[in-house]
Parts: C-alpha cells; structure tokens; sequence
C-alpha cells in the first residue's frame, strides 16, 4: 500500500504548511526586537508587544466595533440564513426556487471587490431615492454582512436538514400539530447544532471581512481588519503578532470549549433515548 | 381555514429572505451594470443618471459605452485581466495538487483521527483570514524567516527575493484557500464504497492503476467543487496581492478598487466589475449546479 504512505506524507507535509506561519507570529510575538524577524536572545521572551496592543487605544476601539457588527450580523444572519436552509430543504418546489438557491450559493464564491462595490452603490442610490441609510457606518456594514453570511448559515442548515428525512414532522403533523408548533418542537431541535455553528461562522466571517466593509464603512467607523490591513501595508509590526496570537488562542479555546459541550451534549441524547426505550419496555 | 393560514405561513417564511436578497444582492448588480454605462462627474455620487426625467417624462436616456472601451484599449486592464486567470488557474492547480492526497488520507484514517484531522484542517479557517496572510510577510521577507533559515543552513549565501513576486501571491492563495479545497474532496471522497477499491485488487489492478481507474472518476464532483471554490474568489482577490504581490502587475481586483478608491472613477470601477462577472457567469453556474446536487442528493 504505497499510496497509503504517500497521501499521509502529504498530509504531514500540508499541516505542517498550515500551522508554520501560525506559529511563526505566536513565537515572535514574544520578541523583543522590533525587527520582528530577527530573534533578540537576549531580552525575550517579552510580554512588552501585549501591552502595547492593550493600551492601543484605536485598535481597541475598532475591536469594540467589529465585535457588535460582528454579533449583529451574525444574528442577522441566522434568523434569515436558517430561513432559506428551511424553504430550500423542505418546502419543495415553488415558483422562484431556482432564483432563491442561486442567489444563496452565489454569495459563497462572489470575489469581496465586487460584493463591495455593488453594495456601496446600493446604499448611495437608496439614500438619494429614500433618504436611507443616511450616510454610511455600522449600520451599512452590518446589512452588508448580514447579506453575504446568511448563505454560509443557510447551506448549513440545509445540509444539516437534508441528513433527517421529514418522518418527524410528518409524524406530528398528522398528531394535528400546527406548523408553528412543528418547528418549534421538532426542527429547531434538530437543527439547533447547525444554527450554533452557523452564528458562530457567520461571527468568524464579518470579524475577519475587510474589503467589503472599506466600500461600505463611512469614515468615521473603522473595524479591526481596516486597521491591520492598514497597519501591515506599512509593513510587520510587532503588535500585530500579539494580536494575532491572542485571536488564535481565543479561537483554539472555543473550538476545543465547543467539541467537548458537543460530545457531552451527544452523551446525554443518547442516554436519554437509551432510558427512554428502558422505561416503554 | 387553517389551510389558508398554512399557506399564508408558508409564503411569509419563504417571502421575507426572498426580498432580503432581491433587495440587497440582485438589485446592487442593476445598479452596478447601469453605473457602468453612465458618465464621470465631479460630484457626489460621482457618476451623472442615464435617464432625464422633466416634468414626469423620460426626455433623454445617455448610454455611455466609453468606460468598456476604455478598458479594452489600455493594455494595463487587459494584462491586470489574463493575469489574475492565471493566477487563480495557477493556484487552483497548486491547492488541488496539495489538498487532494491530504483529503485522502483523512479519509481513509479511524473516526477518532477523522475529526481530530478535520479540526486540524478548519482550525486556521477559523482564525483571522488577514492575520494568516500577514503572517507570510515576515516567513517571506528578504530577512525573514524562510532567508534567515537557508543562510544558517549554508543553503544559499545571499538572501533570495521572495516578496513581492508571483511565487508571493501563490503562496497566499493556496495557503487561505487550502482548506476549501480540501473540505468538499473529503466530503466526496469519504462517501466512497472501500468494496469497488477491493473489486478492482481482486481483477487485478495495482493501487495506482485502481486509483486512476476508479477513485479518480469518481471524485470528479469533489474535485469540481473544490477547484470552483478555490478559482472564483481567487480571481479577484485583493488582500493578498495588495500584500503579497508585485508592485508592477496588479491583479483586476486591485485595479477596480483603486479606480474606485483612488481615482473616484465609479463607472470604470462599475465597468470593471462587470467584465469579471462575464468571465465568472460560466464558473459561478457550474458551481451550483455542483452545490445543489451535493445538498440535494443526501438521503
């Protein structure tokens, strides 16, 4: 079996290449050279980049104001995203369903310049024809977000729906359940893990968006990926590095935080269902 | 009654993402494709309305074809266009190469070390897009990491420039972009049936013959998923060029956002949008027709 052995020194070899530049800027974060690449024996590992980045005051503001678009379009985004994942998944055909899933899937591939422009133009020629959005700002940016995120949350929860045949449903609707109480009691169950990890895409994808939100952020609201990439097109510096180990980290936390709640969740379902056929017995 | 209600109920719930993207994704292309077609201005919007409208009657409709010719009679849009094709063709090629046999392997490996792996491969996904290309600049640098290293070792006596050059911008893609590649093949590749594999040894067929006989073909709408995931957003990458790339080729996106943002020119910008939407029509339907069979098809 020589191929086994040559696809698993490829994928060695293509982790390795994920997590070097990772890596990299979690260890020169600690240096204390300013030349960020040179490694400065004598005085690191320093904590001085940390502390520069926290009294940075607007890189902190501009982290405050990513974190509520962040969260709002995340929300957003859910509510809408988790829509179309239910009408694509279980509404069968209707009039415009083709129309609907292309303008779900387009999103996903659409190069940033052109979701940008084309939404800026939006803004402009809506406020001149009805005086709204007035300006552009946190408001612009959410809305925008909320419109390419809501594909990621609605292919999720198609997908997770496709994976469970409509027997529940059915089932509890010839039990005279109305629609409203179905989904309540039986689809939003189901389909709550996929909504979890939907918001939490939709969070991960506004967070790090910088190119649509330059073409729709007014002046006076900066996010933190404005500001980096504005940073870095100067060239590295040091706090960056600190900043980007602080995100790895936070996200390294959630993600083991989550697949741990996740396994414990999937512990008790399946105990659950093991007591509850115990006890029909 | 109640089935009036139910299908009330059922156009609400379809009815209001239905306007949200009419509204916020289909009309934003009409305005752009009519921008395209309008004059400059010095104003703001700077761009003048194709219609004239007087006393509630349309009185003129001023098409302006200039911008498109514009762009096909300066060699700097043309070269900015075949370049970034063959950038993001380049880098396709090169995150199908890389991402094809660790999909693979990921999916012959024991469940417990399929999710583990498959974590592996989201994990950076999940972190900062920009601070992962950033993090290039300083492996890349001419006394960064990747020079400093090859200096120790006695590889090569002077550092070799590797900013700023096309081997940058591959770098960056594929690096960003691996894992969208990888995911849609693991997905196509793990649903395979190990007992055709076992058809094809018990005929006869050496593993590589078996691979390229029956794994292969059969992975094509993996393969197709993941190259169009990889291909599309490439071509009108921005960030990692702007980072990453020559200062003397720049990829078309780069060039619709300085016409937007440097030249004020909003119908160029427009115009620029719109031949990149041509070019991407034929990939971006391919793409769903790849999606919808993937979601639709499960059991």
């Amino acid at each position: 079996m020589n191929r086994g052995y040559f696809s698993r020194a490829g994928l060695i070899i293509g982790l390795v290449f994920l997590y070097v530049p990772i890596l990299s800027m979690v260890v020169f974060s600690f240096n204390n050279s300013r030349l960020v690449t040179v490694w400065d024996a004598a005085n690191s590992p320093t904590l001085k980049w940390y502390v520069a980045l926290l009294s940075n005051a607007p890189i902190l503001r501009a982290a405050w104001l990513s974190i509520r678009v962040a969260a709002s379009a995340a929300t957003g985004a859910v509510v809408l995203g988790t829509l179309v994942g239910i009408v694509l998944a279980r509404f069968g055909p209707f009039r415009g369903r083709t129309l609907l899933s292309a303008m779900t899937t387009a999103p996903l591939v659409m190069p940033e310049v052109i979701t940008g422009l084309s939404l800026l133009l939006l803004f402009v020629a809506l406020e001149q024809l009805i005086g709204w959005p007035r300006g552009r700002g946190m408001l612009t940016i959410i809305l925008a977000h909320i419109t390419f995120t809501m594909s990621y949350v609605a292919v999720v929860v198609q997908s997770r729906l496709a994976g469970f045949d409509e027997s529940l449903e059915e089932a509890a609707m010839d039990l005279g359940a109305r629609p409203v109480t179905v989904f309540f009691r039986i689809t939003l169950p189901l389909i709550i893990p996929a909504i979890v990890s939907g918001w939490l895409l939709a969070f991960t994808i506004s967070w790090d968006d910088v190119v649509v939100s330059q073409f729709v952020a007014g002046p006076a609201s900066t996010t933190l990926p404005m500001v980096i990439f504005s940073k870095v097109r100067l060239g590295v510096s040091p706090d960056v590095n600190a900043l980007a180990t602080l995100m790895v980290s936070i996200v390294a936390l959630g993600i083991v935080a989550s697949s741990v709640w996740m396994h414990a969740l999937t512990k008790r379902r399946e105990r659950e269902a093991q007591l509850a056929v115990a006890a029909n017995q | 009654m109640q089935a009036l209600r139910k299908h009330a109920g059922r156009r609400l719930v379809i009815a209001v993402p239905y306007l949200w993207l009419i509204v916020l994704f289909l009309i934003p292309f009409i305005i752009v494709f009519k921008i395209s077609f309008s004059e400059t201005r010095m104003a703001m919007p700077p761009y003048a309305p194709l219609i004239e409208w007087r006393d509630g009657a349309i009185v003129g409709i001023k098409l302006y074809f200039s911008n498109y010719s514009f762009l096909f009679t300066d060699r700097l849009y043309a070269s900015a266009y075949l370049y970034s094709i063959k950038v993001a063709a380049v880098s396709t090629l090169w995150c199908l190469l890389i991402g094809y046999p660790m999909a693979y392997a990921i999916a012959r490996s024991t469940a417990a070390w399929k999710n583990l792996l498959l974590m592996l491969i989201i994990l950076p996904f999940w972190t900062s897009f920009l601070l992962r290309v950033y993090a290039w600049i300083g492996l890349l640098k001419s006394n960064g990491v990747i020079n400093n290293v090859l200096l120790a070792l006695g590889i090569i006596h002077e550092p070799l420039t590797l900013m700023q050059t096309d081997f940058a911008v591959y770098v960056g893609i594929v690096y960003s972009y691996l894992p969208f590649m990888i995911l849609p093949l693991y997905a196509n590749l793990e649903k395979h049936d190990a007992t055709l594999l076992e058809a094809a040894a018990d005929l006869g067929a050496r593993p590589w013959r078996a691979f390229l006989r029956v794994t292969l073909p059969l992975s094509m709408p993996g393969v197709m998923a993941g190259c169009l995931l990889v291909f599309i957003p490439a071509v009108g990458e921005y960030v990692i060029p702007s980072l990453l790339g020559r200062t003397d080729q720049l990829m078309i996106g780069r060039v619709l956002s300085d016409e937007f943002f440097a030249n004020r020119d909003w119908p160029v910008a427009s115009a620029v949008a719109i031949l990149i939407l041509v070019l991407l029509v034929v990939p971006i339907m391919l793409f769903q027709r790849v999606q919808k069979s993937e979601l639709e098809a499960r059991p």
